[in-house]
């Protein structure tokens, strides 16, 4: 069936604030879909709360509500629009309860809106436990023995039933919150009331635990013609017990034989044409008996996921694309593959590499917390690897976490024993894959580890192989006398040269990588086709590898290796940000997206460079090129030497990407915009200092320090209370407020503990003072200041964790003029081309610089929305230098005020301290417009804005 | 992947002078055949069974074989019908409780000569852009003259019958005798579970070897006639198209499958055609024209139906196209009870979306009998 002319414009509900759960992937998933919508000519209307988001910008909608998403929100909309249907499947969890919340009150009717892509009924069949199992039963589809409890009571009389371990599984939450397993008799009590506070009908599901099953997921659509198709199977390494958004997942599945396959296909297949009359996205979870290969469904959402997001990065198909396309009417057999551009829609990926999925986690900033990995999701963000083998894919996911590792390398922290080795995996923690792998070089046996983590024996194998490549390398204690297939062999294991270097021991990463240059031995790039080379494809999305025919001396013929062609272009390279994490995230994928265009607008050829699958920048159709790896110095190089780009552009993605600048710098490649000894002397304390001094621009009192004895004597010349912080981290990591010697000395002895030998950094602080921030773009001649956001919360809450209020509501005319005066000082000493973010202290009527970001920050896409101008795109054609300020008139449409409201996941860590201090914890944000101060929702904020402070 | 040192090399030479290195699994020695790749990522070892791989040395596009190792009944034949084995990675420990071997014992048992760690997707691109060509695989062979004068030997696809090479000797029967349902089944080259499918709906079956003549399958009284899968070049045939065009005149219940459908089109004046590189795949998507309904299916064929020809018959209907490149998926002769499919319904490996065939099959030989 062709596209359903009745519908002309469709409203699609985001996601809202980014939490533990829900997270960017659903911006990707809702831009894709809006796209997707408006090339059929259909009108988009948005709704979302979150102000980072590429979807609710004006390239993607074609009307924009940044408001919030309630039902009230809801029918504003459809008063004001003659909106034909609603998309509530593009906005995880939360755009399906509010499309079910509204429905139940009678708005869809009201209004004559059809609800597209989903079946509310689905819905309740889906999300409610026992509703599904009934359901499941009633299909003759296995399940886990599992009873319903509304209250303690019926809970442990179930308990009882069933027989320990078991699950608990609270009805209608996200990211499984609230979820526990129960292994002793004793943690039932606490884990039913955990579960029950959690549900919102007060309702879990006490389930037998099918501890040490395999977990697959499939991903599936469906058209309404009810053709249906498999796009991915991904494989859990985990096995069941550890939530799906903290497992190391693997695509294609690895251990799944075709009979369990088929079986799990036939399944799904039958579960989701029952499940309801709609066209669209689903996912479906299984657990398979490793030993009877029988399958039990686990669950079923009727919307794209987490996992849809990753299946499309992993397959290259584009799933929300075509979702929405099959919402409004399409058949999948009327729609082309959309990266062949010849063949059809209608088909089944096929992969001829592995991808290996690896959740980020962010435990530093919950101290207190349970980093225990179980039922409910605790990581914040993930990463994608891509290799032509496990290992490969596997040891290139360690080196896009950030977290030092170069590659499955030691990271532990103190030597172990063996049996405490073996003890510790007995616990799963974010680090299990690093502590099988240093239990087995230990000589723990693969039976035993198996034994104790459930992971399949396949995935332990391949492990051991890494330890066996490197105890043979180990063998060779000089560089030159290493075998060159040996070398060869290494690297398509997805060994780093800085792993290398670090097993022979005499030499350095650079070292490595002449040699083996010299050997030839260098990076092909491959296609992520959907089709595994069947048919040509068009689409430019790209992976590294190993290929031994690339540089064994026998190859004889025309082969080609590497995929990748040059173009006559001239090229400019993005980074990225790689991982979410708190204090980086979706703002810089915001960012990115807008960069890339802005890149392609001004007619070079745009080439983006990242790792994480959750991005709108890493689609396929964003930049003109995709290399999807890791933001990694000996990646980005080989993709530099292959694409010799005009320049790098390191301000968009963050400090991941701004910290690559050095060594860019050294090796004589251009950074676009602003020059790297200009952002060193902003990224450097005492550089920043002196500058600061020579401009008359008052700045805290301040010192540095590596031991305690200096601290403490440092301290005493800047004042008591002092902010003590790390150099170069992210998002006030470990940063302390102290008011004497005593607590000085412990916490540096505790920040030297963790990061040893980093240079300490001791600040006056302005106790009570108010702070603010301006971002700024500057051309080297002109600056214009985007914003001044003036924070609600007094000094002393990160940045990232207060309310601020766009543009200043509270600060004198003269402060302001002063911010801006100094903004523009700074900006054009340090000959600024593009973006820059300037932190202020402001007390007693002094405006004081408390620190200058020489990139985009966290604020800009906020600014951007708020104003309503496309300051990213502006920004990054000043970098090229493509646009001069002074031939612009910017217009900043923005009636009242705009209110940034931090959202914490604290709910996920029970166990937390809730008091906000200089460490940001805030996993996302949402805006709020005001027309004015006496706004009664304001007021209140106002009034509490210093009940969370922790000193 | 292990130690490297303890590797033998391997080398694969193409008809058209393309050489790689790799490293040797399975059987020492030379084995030579068509090459062609398969992009399926599940059931590698009902692919190696299936006889309709004979004379072919396959590439997997898949970058992990031999992960879930080997088990008895899942598989296609009785042996390892590809001639040659070609991998990116090759899993020499494997974990599957019911497995019983590992691929590379597997391998050896069954005398094939396999390579890996070559880029399998170069080659796939490679035969994806000059079609399908002879290759020779070698462990003992250095040198280019040798290699050479192998792949010499290694015989044209085209022309080439190899059927009753690996069709049964002696007929045997299936399923319960009792049946009141009995089908004749022509064995080119048939894999186990098109027979299951047929028993499995209540058939009593009769598997006849390749050169069977028309009088000794109605000794069988059957109802239905099935033309089975198999290998090679389906114009080279004559007598399997002439036992067809009896069959036809039988007038009874006739379904093929693969190289039967290219018999049946055969049999009505329809020519086939070696195709570029062929189809072989798990993902491969057809359009059911009678029913506007769509299928995954499972295909492994390198000969098709020409499409203009059928076009122009007058009592050849076009039921099933391919929704990739619009090539003939399956035909149904105008006034006669006789269809086929190039595909694989019974898929194993594969999606079981076309299974309704059998059914299909199965309620018009019940109707016929009517």
């Amino acid at each position: 069936m062709p596209l359903d002319h009745s519908i002309k414009s469709v409203l699609i509900i985001g996601s809202g604030p980014i939490i533990i759960g829900q997270a960017c992937e659903f911006d990707y998933s809702g831009s894709q879909a809006a796209r997707s919508l408006r090339e059929e000519g259909i009108k988009v209307i948005l709704i979302n709360s979150n102000p980072a988001t590429i979807m609710t910008d004006p390239i993607v909608a074609d009307k924009v509500y940044l408001w919030p998403l309630n039902v009230e929100s809801i029918e504003q909309i459809l008063e004001e629009n003659d909106i034909d249907a609603v998309l509530p499947t593009m906005g995880g969890q939360t755009a399906l309860n509010l499309a079910k919340e509204a429905d139940e009150l009678g708005i869809w009717e009201k209004y004559k809106v059809r609800l597209i892509g989903v079946d509310i009924k689905a819905i309740d069949k889906a999300e409610d436990r026992e509703l599904f199992r009934k359901w499941m039963i009633q299909l003759g589809v296995p399940v886990a023995q599992a009873m319903t409890a509304n209250s303690q009571l019926e809970g442990k009389e179930f308990a009882q039933k069933i027989g320990l371990p078991i699950v608990i599984r609270p009805s209608f939450t996200l990211g499984g919150s609230g979820g526990g397993i129960v292994m002793k008799q004793e943690e039932l009590e606490g884990a039913l009331e955990r579960g029950l506070t959690a549900s919102p009908m007060h309702e879990v599901l006490v389930e037998k635990a099918m501890l040490g099953w395999k977990e697959f997921e499939l991903e599936l659509l469906r058209d309404i013609n009810d053709n249906v198709v498999i796009i991915c199977t991904v494989e859990n390494l985990d096995p069941m017990g550890i939530h799906t958004g903290d497992s190391i997942t693997v695509a294609p599945a690895m251990t799944l034989s075709d009979t369990g396959f088929q079986l799990m296909r036939n399944t799904a297949l039958m579960m989701m044409r029952d499940l309801g009359n709609f066209a669209g996205g689903c996912n479906v979870q299984f657990a398979l008996n490793p030993e009877t290969e029988e399958i039990i469904a686990i669950e079923i959402n009727p919307r794209v996921s987490r996992s849809s997001a990753l299946a499309s990065k992993a397959t290259g198909y584009p799933i929300a694309k075509i979702a929405a396309k099959l919402a409004v009417g399409y058949a999948l057999d009327e729609l082309k593959n959309q990266i062949t551009q010849t063949t059809s829609a209608y088909f089944e990926p096929a992969l001829d590499y592995v991808i290996v999925k690896m959740p980020r986690w962010n435990f530093d900033k919950f101290k207190g917390a349970d980093d225990t990995l179980g039922l409910q999701m605790k990581s914040v963000g993930e990463v994608m690897a891509i290799g032509r083998t496990f290992p490969e894919a596997l040891q290139k996911a360690c080196q896009s976490l950030e977290n030092n590792a170069t590659g499955l390398s030691d990271i532990s922290r103190g030597k172990l024993k063996p049996e405490e080795m073996v003890d510790a995996l007995r616990r799963p923690t974010w680090d299990r894959i690093f502590r099988i792998k240093e239990a087995m070089a230990a000589g723990v046996s693969i039976k035993t580890i198996r034994e104790i983590t459930q992971i399949d024996r396949w995935f332990l194998y391949q492990i051991q192989d890494i330890i066996n490549l490197e105890n043979e390398i180990k063998k060779y204690k000089h560089l030159e006398k290493l075998p060159d297939d040996l070398l060869a062999q290494a690297k398509q294991m997805g060994f780093s040269d800085d792993q290398l270097a670090e097993l022979i021991k005499d030499c350095t990463a650079d070292e490595v990588y002449e040699h083996r240059k010299k050997l030839g031995i260098t990076r092909v790039f491959k296609m992520v086709d959907t089709c595994s080379a069947e048919f040509e494809a068009k689409t430019p999305y790209f992976y590294s590898t190993f290929e031994q025919g690339s540089y064994d001396k026998q190859t004889k013929g025309n082969l080609v290796f590497n995929e990748s062609n040059l173009s006559k272009k001239k090229k400019i390279i993005v980074l990225g940000s790689g991982p979410n994490r708190i204090g980086q995230g979706i703002e810089f994928d915001y960012c990115c997206t807008h960069g890339l265009l802005a890149i392609k607008e001004a007619g070079y050829e745009a080439i983006m460079v990242n790792c994480n699958p959750e991005t709108v920048s890493t689609d396929f159709d964003i930049a003109d090129k995709l290399y999807f790896e890791p933001v990694y110095w000996e990646h980005l190089w080989e993709i530099i030497e292959h694409e010799q780009p005009e320049g790098v552009i390191v301000q968009l993605g963050g400090q991941t990407a701004l910290k690559l600048a050095r060594r860019l710098h050294e090796k004589g490649i251009k950074i676009i915009g602003t020059s790297f000894d200009n952002m060193d002397i902003a990224e450097d304390r005492g550089r920043f200092s002196d500058m600061l001094k020579d401009l008359g621009i008052l700045y805290p009192n301040y010192g540095t320090a590596y031991n305690t004895d200096d601290a403490i004597e440092v301290a005493a010349q800047v004042g008591y209370p002092v902010l003590v912080r790390p150099s170069y981290v992210l998002g006030g990591q470990r940063m302390r407020i102290v008011i004497n010697d005593e607590e000085l000395e412990s916490s540096v002895l505790s920040l030297l503990k963790h990061l040893p030998g980093n240079k300490i950094l001791i600040d006056h602080f302005l106790d009570r003072c108010q702070e603010a921030e301006v971002d700024a773009i500057c051309d080297g001649e002109d600056v214009h200041i985007m914003g001044i956001m003036e924070h609600i919360e007094p000094a002393g809450i990160h940045s990232g964790d207060s309310h601020a209020v766009l543009p200043a509501f509270n600060l004198g005319e003269l402060e302001v003029t002063e911010m801006k005066d100094i903004a523009k000082k700074i900006a054009l000493n340090l000959n600024i081309r593009g973006l820059i973010n300037i932190q202020f202290a402001i007390k007693d009527g002094k405006v004081f610089v408390i620190e200058a970001n020489p990139r985009a920050s966290r604020t800009t896409p906020f600014i951007a929305k708020a104003y309503g101008v496309p300051y990213l795109n502006i920004a990054t054609k000043v970098m090229l230098g493509e646009l001069k300020l002074k031939d612009l008139k910017i217009e900043k449409k923005l009636e009242g005020y705009a209110v940034k409201e931090p959202i914490f996941s604290f709910n996920k860590f029970p166990n937390v301290n809730k008091e906000l201090g200089p460490e940001m914890k805030s996993t996302g944000e949402a805006i709020r417009f005001i027309k004015n101060l006496r706004d009664p929702w304001f007021r209140q904020l106002y009034k509490e804005r210093s009940m969370h402070l922790s000193k | 992947m292990s130690v490297p040192q303890l590797e033998t090399p391997a080398l694969l030479l193409l008809e058209d002078g393309t050489l790689l290195k790799g490293k040797s699994f399975g059987a020492k020695g030379t084995c030579g055949g068509e090459i062609c790749f398969n992009t399926g990522m599940t059931g590698y070892q009902e692919v190696f069974t299936d006889p309709s791989y004979t004379g072919q040395v396959l590439i997997m596009n898949n970058v992990y074989i031999g992960n879930y190792g080997v088990k008895d009944g899942d598989v296609e034949s009785d042996s390892i019908k590809i001639q040659g084995l070609i991998c990116k990675n090759i899993s020499q420990r494997y974990s599957r409780f019911k497995a019983n071997d590992s691929l590379e014992n597997y391998l050896v048992k069954n005398n094939i000569v396999a390579i890996y760690d070559v880029d399998t997707r170069a080659l796939v691109q490679h035969i994806r852009s000059k079609g399908a060509m002879n290759c020779i695989i070698s462990t003992e062979i250095t040198d280019m003259e040798g290699l050479q004068a192998e792949l010499n030997k290694v015989p044209d696809m085209s022309g080439l019958e190899l059927s009753s090479t690996i069709s049964t000797k002696e007929p045997y029967t299936l399923g319960n005798p009792d049946a009141f349902l009995r089908i004749a089944v022509m064995d080119y080259g048939v894999k186990i579970n098109i027979l299951q499918n047929l028993t499995d709906r209540g058939a009593y079956i009769k598997v006849f070897p390749a050169k069977t003549d028309l009088a000794t399958l109605l000794e069988f009284q059957p109802h239905g006639f099935f033309i089975s899968n198999g290998p090679g070049d389906p114009a080279s045939m004559d007598y399997a198209v002439s036992t067809v065009k009896e069959i036809l005149n039988t007038g009874k219940p006739f379904f093929g499958i693969c190289l039967g459908h290219q018999l049946l089109a055969e049999a009505n004046g329809i020519p086939t055609y070696k195709m570029h590189h062929g189809h072989r795949g798990l993902n491969h998507p057809v359009k059911n024209l009678q029913t506007g309904k769509s299928e995954i299916t499972t295909q492994n064929h390198g000969f098709g139906v020409d499409p203009e020809a059928i076009k122009n018959s007058d009592h050849v209907e076009i039921t099933h196209v391919n929704l990739n490149d619009g090539s003939i998926e399956g035909i149904r002769i105008k006034g006669k009870k006789a269809f086929s499919v190039q595909y694989h319904p019974e898929a194993t490996p594969g999606p079981h979306d076309s299974r309704y065939l059998f059914d299909d099959f199965i309620k018009m030989i019940e109707e016929d009998m009517k």
